[in-house]
């Protein structure tokens, strides 16, 4: 399917792995505040950030997404004290491998955002769709054997 | 809003729905006395779209541009950028020069504080 | 394969009114496995949970998915009622089309086109669900109150009265907090030290209470029902056995300038000292960085008047270690610190002042021994200016952006002890809005302005400017009359910003326990979880949740301790069965996941292992599932894929991965 950036109507496949403790709950709270986001955004739930294998993030690629984000609790804050430290370097080396090959730096975000910030919650994944959407469609790792 | 309202807020950079009318710029304001429309004010002027009365007050020549609302309110509203921005849209619309750059010299008093000269040309220029 | 239902839930007209349910179900039915689907107006409900268990009976489903609100609202609902119907409860799963679906999207065909994708992740997640059975933990009947202000001393007496041993962990000498540094309470203008000291008391008696005073929690580890805590007790330098409290020390201590924290530091006291005349434990404390003995050695004065020989100069801290079944927090506050507002002066004139330096100087035991004076001069003021909203509602980095709260209220009652004692005085309160919610406050307020006279103005200050003559010149404005004014005062209050306890950020972190950018720390739900933190077994009570006056205080204290006592009622807790599970065949031994986990669940084991026919004995990792927490951070770091998750495993994830991006 040809590409075509600049079209207001391309709609960009995102994948939100957000933990359970603070970050699901924070896009809980932008849904009770009522703060709304594109519904490209889809989120899974993660007990943590550390859950989120990079396998998961190339994955998603591999399989179409146009952006993967990730949201953990604030640095200091993880329920389990040092799950988002584990993450932000895992995703930091991740981020710039997938740099390297191609895939841009603006497709992949990491993000803290509390329990008590939905209005957080929302900017970002305003911002991050937009910035998907300025970048296009993603088509460096999608690998054709995956397309049904 | 009208077209001017939006301009205003542009040039300011301003969101006047952040105010909550405490009265602390009013407070503040050195040249409260002089003015017609006080800085307090300013917002519900650009809220109510009243840009031709806020434009004709002389409030937009007796404020200093010392910032001392900007600096002290505390929702970051900043009255004296509403006023700064408000001035600037009647500069602008009148084309001319308030004040020629040849003729600055002439008016300088040694004891004119620097601060007071650029805060001079922040409104009159153009 | 799995034989899968699929409820969709409108939640009346919450979710139906943007995603078309009915559609929803009908696209369920594609799905791979999936065998019924149905929407219905109400899912949670009484005849919404029967409608699940008569599909479970009739087509014998081996896995549910409930389209509905957020599974941190009703997964303990579903899962119960699946359990009912005698179908595992980890074989349900929650899309969450409300709080990330149709609350925030307003165009219905592209909600429901989102709702479908939701549904389908849930979907080809449950096709990987496996039984899972929760194991169970003792729980310890004890619980820790961390704070002994008013909302730690009720917590704990009514923790107590339900027959727990509770323990209160008390950073200062004394306990009491905030509340025993007040003059007089609104709206009924009690004495505070009246009714509070009689709950100090009644905590100390309490044969169920231990209070540890000028000690500090420092390290908790375990999970809900089995905390570990290790709390240093300071060394007081005074033998709590030994010590009658007779106060001699105290009076005949040389070394006298120190500020008096009790005071705000309007006035000094002795380096050895009690805070305050009722305290509990009424033994003082040997403050080691003013005493002339620990700076010099030479001095020994306290020790040589003391006739029950209690001083002991060798103290060292002592660190004890307890369990818990329940933790909670009640850390109080303090005011903001004032330095970014240099517009008011605070800090250059001494008569400008907070409102908690006020309470000490009206307080019959402050520093002026409660005559209303000026700290510059000592003489009486006759014209006094309240300013409100001194860093509170705020949004720039000087001060809160939130409303204290109590100050409306505080500033009233101040206005009118004045003018009641001092009639010849005038009162001005500037004010931004006068806020006023609660029984008998607004009654309270008008009763300043009716019948005490204080003059309240709608307007700012913008400066406070000392003059020459020692007065201070407060321009402000009046917002109502349109003018700017200009008053000359002998005194000025500021209605400081109230911040959480400075140390709420570090107890939170030890705690695992959420907090805000504000360091409030976080309810579990805003409204219908307001005591409990989301980390299970931690409770909160008091202003560590938010600004609160004291009734609500005392409110808070006893519903956390209703929680608590629930808690502790309990002989046995079900656990997280989300554990790691190592993958004896692919593990290599490495200790990379041992090294990750922030638990010390991990251990290491020989173990003969079966591999393909070849029999041998291999060093293998051992998950202790009662101390695994379930965060995932080891399956991640395995470099042979041997460490899964149960219930997110990595299958689990790459389903809903891919049927998102399908």
């Amino acid at each position: 399917m040809p590409v075509n950036q600049n079209n207001e109507e391309f709609r960009p496949v995102i994948v939100a792995f957000c933990c359970n403790w603070c970050s699901y709950a924070g896009a809980d709270l932008a849904g009770s505040s009522r703060l709304s986001y594109p519904a490209d955004v889809k989120i899974i739930r993660v007990p943590c950030s550390c859950r989120v294998n990079p396998m998961f993030i190339l994955r998603a690629f591999e399989k179409g997404a146009d952006g993967v984000i990730l949201c953990g609790c604030h640095p200091g804050d993880c329920h389990y004290s040092t799950g988002n430290y584990y993450a932000r370097r895992r995703m930091t080396l991740l981020f710039s491998m997938l740099d390297f090959i191609g895939v841009e730096n603006g497709r992949t975000r990491v993000e803290w955002v509390s329990a008590a910030e939905g209005v957080k919650f929302s900017e970002t994944m305003n911002s991050f769709v937009a910035k998907i959407r300025s970048l296009g469609k993603n088509v460096r790792l999608g690998d054709l054997r995956c397309k049904n | 809003m009208s077209k001017q309202s939006e301009l205003i807020a542009e040039i300011s950079g301003v969101n006047p729905l952040k105010c909550m009318k405490c009265g602390k710029c009013s407070a503040s304001c050195p040249s409260f006395n002089e003015m017609d429309i006080k800085p307090h004010q300013f917002v519900s002027y650009i809220q109510r779209d009243d840009i031709e009365a806020l434009t004709a007050s002389k409030s937009l020549y007796k404020c200093l541009s010392c910032f001392a609302c900007v600096e002290r309110c505390p929702r970051g509203v900043k009255p004296g950028k509403l006023i700064d921005a408000a001035r600037q849209l009647v500069l602008r619309q009148r084309g001319q020069e308030y004040l020629s750059p040849d003729e600055v010299p002439a008016l300088l008093d040694e004891e004119t504080p620097q601060q007071l000269l650029m805060s001079a040309f922040r409104k009159y220029r153009r | 394969m799995q034989k899968i239902g699929v409820f969709v839930c409108h939640c009346g007209s919450n979710i139906a009114a943007t995603v078309d349910v009915k559609k929803v179900a009908k696209m369920a039915l594609k799905e791979p496995g999936v065998c019924h689907a149905e929407d219905y107006p109400y899912m949670c409900s009484e005849a919404g949970q029967s409608r699940i268990a008569a599909a479970i009976a009739e087509k014998g489903l081996t896995g549910i998915v409930v389209c509905s609100c957020s599974p941190r609202m009703h997964e303990a609902t579903f899962r119960k009622a699946a359990e009912r119907c005698g179908l595992n409860p980890y074989m349900v799963e929650i899309a969450n089309l409300r709080e990330h679906c149709s609350w925030i999207h307003k165009d219905m065909e592209e909600a429901t086109e989102k709702a479908v994708i939701l549904m389908r992740a849930a979907v080809a997640k449950v096709h990987l669900n496996t039984p899972l059975q929760a194991g169970e933990s003792a729980v310890t009947k004890r619980a820790l109150v961390i704070g002994g202000g008013i909302a730690g001393i009720q917590t704990a007496i009514d923790i107590a009265d339900a027959g727990y041993k509770v323990d209160i962990v008390e950073k200062t000498p004394s306990i009491g907090g905030r509340m025993s540094q007040l003059d007089k309470t609104f709206p009924t203008l009690d004495c505070s030290a009246c009714i509070l000291t009689p709950k100090m008391v009644e905590a100390a008696a309490h044969e169920n209470i231990t209070i540890h005073t000028y000690s500090e929690v420092e390290k908790v580890s375990g999970f809900v029902g089995n905390f570990t805590v290790d709390i240093r007790k300071k060394a007081r330098m005074v033998d709590m056995t030994k010590c009658t409290g007779c106060g001699v020390c105290q009076e005949k201590c040389p070394s006298r300038k120190t500020a008096n924290e009790f005071n705000r530091g309007l006035n000094t006291r002795s380096a050895i000292y009690t805070p305050f005349a009722q305290a509990i434990p009424n033994v003082p404390v040997i403050d080691t960085e003013s005493c002339i003995k620990f700076k010099t050695g030479k001095c020994g004065v306290c020790a040589a008047v003391c006739q029950a020989g209690a001083i002991d100069y060798k103290q060292q801290d002592e660190i004890i270690t307890e369990t818990y079944g329940a933790i909670v927090v009640a850390t109080g506050f303090d005011t903001i610190k004032l330095d970014k507002y240099g517009e008011y002066a605070y800090g250059q004139s001494k008569d400008v002042i907070t409102s908690l330096e006020l309470e000490r100087i009206m307080n019959a035991a402050g520093p002026t021994k409660g005559h209303l004076e000026r700290l510059s001069d000592g003489k009486a003021p006759k014209e006094i200016v309240f300013i409100q909203c001194v860093g509170s509602r705020c949004s720039d980095d000087r001060g809160k952006p939130y409303c204290s709260k109590i100050c409306c209220m505080y500033t009233a009652k101040h206005a009118m002890l004045i003018r009641d004692k001092y009639p010849d005085v005038n009162v001005t309160v500037f004010y931004i809005d006068v806020r006023t919610p609660g029984k008998n406050f607004d009654e309270f307020y008008r009763r300043a302005v009716e019948d005490y006279g204080v003059n309240y103005v709608k307007g700012q200050v913008g400066k406070v400017a000392p003059q020459p003559d020692g007065s201070l010149l407060v321009q402000g404005v009046d917002l109502l009359d349109n003018k700017q004014i200009l008053k000359k005062a002998d005194m000025v209050v500021l209605a400081t910003a109230i911040e959480p306890n400075p140390d709420a950020r570090k107890i939170a972190t030890m705690l695992t326990a959420s907090i805000d950018t504000n360091n409030f720390l976080t309810e579990a739900h805003p409204k219908l979880r307001p005591v409990e933190s989301p980390t299970a077994g931690v409770f909160l009570s008091g202003v560590c949740q938010g600004p609160k006056d004291i009734p609500e205080t005392v409110a808070q204290a006893g519903a956390a301790a209703v929680k608590v006592i629930g808690l502790l009622a309990k002989d046995k807790l079900k656990t997280n069965p989300c554990t790691a599970q190592a993958d004896e065949l692919l593990c290599n031994g490495c200790s990379t996941c041992a090294n990750v986990c922030p638990y010390g669940a991990i251990t290491y084991e020989v173990r003969l292992v079966n591999d393909h026919g070849i029999r041998e004995e291999r060093r293998v990792a051992s998950v202790n599932s009662a101390l695994c927490q379930g965060c995932g951070a080891c399956t991640v770091a395995c470099p042979s894929g041997a460490m899964d998750l149960q219930g997110f495993s990595n299958r689990q994830i790459i389903a809903e991965v891919d049927a998102i991006c399908r």
